[in-house]
């Protein structure tokens, strides 16, 4: 058994042969969507955080007391992780060759994403509705 | 799978530093310090909904020092990544990809990082009442 001519492809590449899932298009595209929401979300973070740098407690309350501002909290969490999650998948996925390990950091940041997201929601929600 | 006789091509180190590749990976690093500094929201966010003393205590550790040594590198990650982001978002159009192009978006991404950070920092110091 031997080969007549070398080739530098594997032998998984050979027999796939089949080249992506055909899938990728969305996930590009969601990575591209969620920037262009972050330009505004990250321009009105950065000058509400601003606007409460030394705040007090109470001072913080106000602000996310307005349903405007936790409605655009809400929706720049959401946003930020979604953003996240997509952007260390890529990461991972040019820099870890180990499948195992790709796989399974690809599942603890996607999971991670969500329940940081959910508890920061959930935040946002009890300051703005409690009391 | 015989991939160990491949060719390599040369790696990082063989490579004179060019603003093209340099401002390419810091993209990808400030996106993964960012990802990092999601962390600090969701703690500061959580700390808020507890109440007045968590919330005070979380002050305290983002207003000390280190708390803003950290913060004082997160603001620079989050412009530069907002102002490349945007720098790819344009060639995702198809403009702007000619080398002289290239070469004037990115010091333009530089000088804004720089420029943002300095205003928000002034701005912070003067919201905080100078001090």
């Amino acid at each position: 058994m031997h080969r007549a001519t070398r080739s530098y492809r594997s032998d998984l590449a050979r027999v796939r042969g089949l080249g992506s899932a055909k899938e990728g298009a969305r996930e590009w595209w969601m990575t591209r969507l969620t920037s262009a929401a972050l330009v505004p979300l990250t321009v009105w973070f950065v000058v509400s955080i601003v606007g409460l740098v030394g705040a007090d407690h109470a001072a913080v309350v106000a602000w996310l007391g307005s349903p405007v501002a936790a409605g655009i909290m809400i929706l720049f969490i959401v946003v930020t992780f979604h953003h996240t999650q997509s952007g260390l998948k890529v990461v991972i996925e040019d820099y870890v060759h180990v499948e195992w390990l790709k796989i399974g950091a690809i599942v603890l940041v996607t999971f991670a994403s969500i329940v940081l997201a959910l508890a920061a929601i959930i935040a946002v929600l009890v300051i703005a509705f409690g009391d | 799978m015989p991939t160990q006789d491949r060719p390599l091509s040369p790696h990082l180190q063989i490579y004179q530093p060019q603003l093209t590749w340099t401002m390419s990976i810091s993209h990808r690093l400030t996106g993964i310090a960012l990802a990092v500094g999601t962390l600090l929201l969701v703690y500061w966010l959580i700390a808020a909904a507890q109440g007045p003393e968590a919330f005070a205590t979380a002050q305290a550790l983002v207003g000390s020092w280190i708390g803003r040594l950290l913060l004082f590198g997160w603001t620079i990650a989050l412009f530069y990544h907002l102002a490349n982001g945007i720098r790819h978002l344009v060639w995702d159009t198809g403009l702007w990809l000619d080398l002289p192009s290239v070469y004037a978006s990115g010091r333009g991404v530089l000088i804004a990082t720089a420029l943002l950070t300095i205003v928000t920092w002034i701005a912070g110091y003067w919201f905080r009442g100078g001090a």
